[in-house]
Parts: structure tokens; sequence; C-alpha cells
């Protein structure tokens, strides 16, 4: 099985660069701003895209996380508009990897089968789900690998080399590095930490390493992806995007460019750093 | 419901946390190496007979137990029906049964060599008995607590700072316990090095329920000698009041065995069931949230509703797993008591016998008004009065004035 993501990391290998992963959340602020915003991404330098699916008590983000999930429920958002939000995507890009990010319980209530086999077929290419550890992959993990999603871990610095295993051995697509001990948007995590980190778990797979957690700027964003195969962004993002809304939280003008911009210059940073040795 | 009946009710869980489909380990991977050390550290603690001892003296000489079991006579009398007893939890150091479990966790934080404790706390009850057992041994404490329930229960925020907690109010969701507990699980995930998380009730994820289940048995072993004492025999059901479970799990859980004991818990129905309550059994379905898969309440697309209870310590959309388990498998009944019916069964105790119950207990009081009328004069039912009403007098008082006028 190859999907969107093993194909984009090749392809980027072959660049020699690293890939620029960027994290928002589905209907934030309204679904219609949402798809315009995921739409401007690949063109921004977006290479591959994280889409979060809102939910109400999301235990491992810290406050702008929270607050986008919540911008997005009272939009009316729900797991069924994130898997069409995919579809509108999907109609003007074929190539760019999306992976939805999120908490189990939405999708156990939609029904685990039927979300895998409507993600596939919207053009979700892998999940990331913060509250299933190896311990309970019978719940998705499994289903998700069979039903030809990929099924991407978070490697944390808890994770030593006795758990690296347990931990990389249903993991497909990447592994996402999870550079600090904390919630997203916490400070930034400490450049000679991570490249240590992302070596000690290369030499237990031959899958990509993305670092993500505490990367803000275009250069902290160089510097992670000097040691690693992919540099995730979310908070920052997100804060871009809320600090364009009106008073009201309602998207304006400025809204899908504030992000846009942000993207662009955050991609520059990326694409100015040494891929990491092999 | 066509599930198999098991050889006993007490062996549960399996090695993986579950209760039937209920329970499991559903935490982000920065938390897992430390719930599998908490494991093996409880596993070593258990087969103890030192560490047994040393909480057995605690228990005694600081918590004050065992804790009487009281015959109620004047309720009695008044209700016409039942033999109650009050298994007087309220009589703890601290003023409830959460301080059992506690005992037990800074026991154990303390063999793990943690210096820092961190508590979600609803009523203020479990953030009080944390507090507590960390000025006792010297350990900084850090709770968290809704801001809407630091409004409702000011008498144990004051409590808590008295002896030397931090008390952190919780702004996000619906600021109150649900929200603590995800502001602690991110505090955990933070400083998770030198942190120990004391989980005040039977939830969480695996071995949380379980331990927690085990240091709040103490209830039900001591009532099934007390009651072997005062009547020679065991008592014909049992009764207590349920937000996550941990009291009434204490209480039932020594007695799952004994086929001729009915068994009732009895959650918060808030405004009533088909307005904002806090019944996740009788109004929620199975899902996932805070590390297991239990009844919550939510919405159809999975997002966790808003629960309602005059009682903050019940004010929670879930429930223990093992007690959506022992509902599924038809072991004990599960009611529900409005804000309406707890205020009145808060009143009549008061008056007849002379205890101001908290408010979450009074549910169960609620619900023994209509169960004991209906039950033979030999009849032995016991109620567990899990905390006393101090912290909710301030409340009470406005809410009475209120009705007043």
């Amino acid at each position: 099985m190859t999907t969107r993501i093993d194909t984009r990391f090749a392809e980027l290998k072959k660049q020699g660069r690293s890939a620029f992963v960027t994290f928002l959340m589905a209907g934030d602020p309204d679904p219609a701003t949402s798809l315009e915003i995921i739409k401007a991404l690949p063109k921004a330098g977006a290479d591959v895209i994280e889409i979060g699916m809102p939910f109400t008590d999301p235990m491992a983000d810290g406050p702008s996380i929270q607050a986008a999930g919540l911008r997005a429920l009272n939009g009316g958002m729900t797991l069924k508009k994130t898997l069409e939000l995919v579809r509108g995507f999907r109609k003007g890009d074929d190539a760019t990897p999306i992976v939805l990010m999120g908490y189990y319980n939405p999708i156990y209530i939609y029904g685990v089968d039927k979300f895998l086999s409507d993600a596939k077929t919207a053009g979700v290419d892998g999940l990331i789900i913060v509250d299933l550890p190896p311990e309970e992959d019978e719940e998705l993990c499994k289903p998700a690998l069979k039903a030809g999603l990929n099924f991407i871990r978070l490697a944390t610095p808890t994770t030593d080399d006795k758990r690296l295993p347990a931990v990389l051995a249903n993991t497909s697509g990447f592994v996402y590095y999870v550079s600090i001990t904390g919630i997203t948007g916490a400070a930034a995590a400490d450049t000679k930490a991570v490249s240590e980190a992302v070596a000690r778990i290369k030499r237990h797979t031959r899958l990509p390493v993305c670092v993500g957690f505490g990367i803000r700027t275009p250069d902290t964003a160089r510097a992670i992806a000097s040691h690693a195969d992919g540099a995730v962004v979310g908070t920052a993002l997100v804060d871009a995007l809320k600090a364009s809304l009106d008073s009201q939280g309602r998207a304006t003008a400025k809204t899908v460019n504030a992000v846009a911009d942000l993207v662009a210059s955050l991609a520059q940073g990326v694409r100015g750093a040494q891929q990491a040795a092999e | 419901m066509n599930i198999a009946k098991p050889n006993s009710y007490r062996s549960g869980p399996d090695e993986a946390g579950h209760f039937g489909i209920f329970g499991g380990r559903f935490v982000a991977e920065t938390l897992m190496p430390l719930i599998l050390d908490l494991e093996k550290a409880y596993a070593v603690a258990k087969a103890d007979p030192a560490f047994q001892a040393e909480m057995n003296g605690y228990l005694k000489n600081y918590v004050g137990r065992p804790s009487p079991l009281y015959f109620a006579e004047r309720l009695t009398e008044h209700l016409g029906g039942a033999k109650i007893y009050f298994k007087r939890e309220e009589l703890n150091h601290t003023g409830s049964h959460k301080v059992n479990n506690v005992l037990g966790q800074i026991m154990l934080a303390r063999r793990m060599g943690k210096k820092r404790i961190i508590a979600e706390t609803g009523a203020g009850q479990h953030g009080v008995a944390t507090a507590t057992l960390c000025a006792r041994f010297g350990l900084e404490c850090v709770v968290y607590m809704g801001a809407v329930d630091v409004e409702r229960q000011q008498p144990n925020v004051i409590r808590m700072e008295m002896l030397g907690a931090k008390v952190f109010p919780v702004q996000s969701g619906t600021r109150t316990l649900k929200d603590a507990m995800n502001e602690a699980l991110r505090d955990w995930v933070t400083n998770v090095h030198n942190t120990f998380y004391c989980i005040g009730t039977v939830a969480g994820p695996h071995p949380y329920p379980t331990l927690v289940r085990d240091f709040q048995s103490v209830i039900g072993n001591e009532t099934r000698v007390q009651m072997q004492e005062v009547e020679g025999r065991l008592p014909d059901s049992l009764v207590a009041c349920i937000g996550g479970g941990s009291n009434a799990m204490g209480l039932f859980h020594p007695f799952l065995d004994d086929p001729s004991v009915e068994i009732f818990g009895v959650e918060a129905a808030g405004h009533g069931l088909t307005q904002l309550h806090a019944a996740s059994i009788a109004g929620g379905r199975p899902g996932v949230l805070h590390g297991n898969r239990t009844y919550l309440l939510m919405n159809e697309d999975g997002q966790i509703q808003d629960a309602h209870s005059i009682s903050a310590g019940l004010d929670y959309p879930g429930i223990g797993p093992e007690h959506s388990w022992l509902h599924e498998i038809g072991r004990v009944k599960y009611l529900s008591a409005t804000d309406d019916e707890a205020l009145e069964a808060f009143q009549l105790l008061s008056r007849l016998e002379g205890i101001i119950p908290a408010l979450e207990p009074a549910h169960a009081i609620a619900k023994v008004m209509e169960l004991a009328p209906k039950r033979a004069k030999d009849h032995l039912m016991v109620v567990n009065l899990s905390g006393r009403g101090d912290k909710d007098v301030p409340q009470v008082g406005d809410i009475l004035k209120g009705k007043k006028k």
C-alpha cells in the first residue's frame, strides 16, 4: 500500500529537503472559510496538511487549539462536515497528503468501519489519534491499516528505547515526534535534544520523522527541519487565524491571507534547512 | 440484555484494564509509560504486607476508621419500612470518603518517589483530602477546580489554601469537574517526570479505576463486619450516590458476589432527565473520555455535553467504567434523583437525624425515601453517607432563602 504520504516523502527526499506540515482546525472559524484556507495551503508551501477534528475535551491541547475547536463546534462543525471539507479540497488537489488529527470519541460514535470507509473515499491519507496508544491498537489502528489509511503515531520524550518498538510496530506514513512533554502551543523545544531524539527514533525505523509542538517562527522551523524529515506548525497558524477575526469571532477579508502569508514565511524557513543526514 | 453472567463479579478488570467493553487506557503516549509504571508499583505495593500495615495505621489513627454503622432510627420510623443504617463516611477526617483513596495514592506516590501531587476536584472534598495528606507528608499540592465550583464551594477552597495547596480555577469549557480533569491531565502531560496524578474517583485510565476501588473497599468490608455484629447477617440492600462512583464502588464491591444483596446506585438527575442533568447511565451511552470507555453524556456527533447537578461532586458527564459494566450486566440498579429531591432529603435528614449531609449523599437519601417504605420492617438497608454538608450550607441557605421569596 502506498499512500499520498509515502509518495510525498519520497519526492521530498529526492529533492533533498524536509517537509513542512501545517495544522489547522476543521471548520475554524466556519466551514466555508476553513475550506478556502485549506485550499490555499499547498500553494503557500505546505507539503502535508493536518486537519484537526474538533472535540469538546482536547486533553493534550493548549488554549489556542482548544479555542479553535470550540469556534468550529459553535459554527456547527461535525465529523461528517470535516470529511466533506476533505472532499472539497480533493476536487482541486489530488497530491497533497491529508492527515486527520484528533481524539477517538467522535470516531467511535460515528462508527469505526463507516468512518474509515468514508474517510478513505473522501481522500484522507492518514490519522493521528492522540488518545489511542499502542495498547489500544485493536480499536482503530489495525482497522485503519486494513482500510488503506496510514496510522501515524506520536512518540514523545517519555517513549524510551524499550517502548519505541511497540510504538513503531503498527505506525506507517511517518512518525510524529512530540518535542516536549506538554501540550500544544507550549514553549519551544531545545534543538539539540530534538536532534538526539530524532536520531534515536531513526535507529528503530526507516519511516520519516516529523517534529512538532513548540515551533512558531521560520527560524525555529529551519532549525528543527535541519534535524528531521519534517516540521509541524499548528498553534502559530491557529493564532494568526484568530487574530484576523472580527470582534464576534467571524472571518474577515484578511483571514485566508493571514494564514497563507504565515505559511509562506514558515515554508521558506523549512526550505532553507539542510536536509538531515541519513 | 444477553450478556453471559460471570462466575464472579469481583474478578475484573482483565490485564488491559477492561470490565467487559468498558475501561481501558485511552491516554496520550506521553502518559503511557507512567501509567504502566503505576500499575507495576501498585502490584508490588498490594502484595507487600508492610504497605497494608502502614495504611491501616493511618486509617485508624489519622482518618479515624472504622467509621460507625449507625441505625437511623427516626428516619426509619418516618419512612415506615426498611431498617435504615448509615455508613458514616462523613465522620472521617476531612469530612468524606475521599480520604480513604487519597491516603492509598499518596502512599503509592511516596513509594514511587514523586514529590509533586496534582488532583482535580468538583465539590472540593477530594481536593481537601489531597491537600490534607500532602500537608501531612510534606508534598507539593496543586488542585484544579472548575471556576463555577470554586464559586459554589468556597468553604472548601479556603480549606485547601489553608492546608498549603495551590488551587487553580479552571476557566475552560463548562468550568466544572470535567474541565478540571482536562486541566489536570494537561498539567500531568507537562510535568510527567516529577508529578503524581491523584485521581479522585473510580475513573480514568487503567489502573486508576481498580486502585481507587481497592482503596475505597474499606467501606464495604467494614460494613460487612459491622452488620454481622449488630444484626448477625448481611444487609439486604445498599444505596449510594454516584458521580464518578467511588463511594458507591467502595460500598458495593465487597457485596457483589452476595446475590441476596440488592444494590442501588443513584445518579444526579439535575433539573430532570429530559433537561440538564448528570445521569450518565440513565441519559448517556458508551463513549471514550478521560482515559476510559464508559457511559457518557454526549450529542450525536460524540461531543461531550454539559452535565448539571446542584451538587458539584456529581456534576460530571461520565461514570466509572466498572459501574457501566455492572449496569450492563444487571448486577447493580442505577436510579437517579433530581436537584429538588436531593434538597428535600438534605432538609429531612438535617431535622430528623441531626446530620447535615453533603448534597451528594442527599441524592442517595432521596431514593431511600422511595425504596424504604416499600420494603419490610426487617429489611436491612445501608446508605453510604459519603460526606458532610458543611461545605454546602452557604449554597443551600441561599437556595432556600430564594425559594421563600
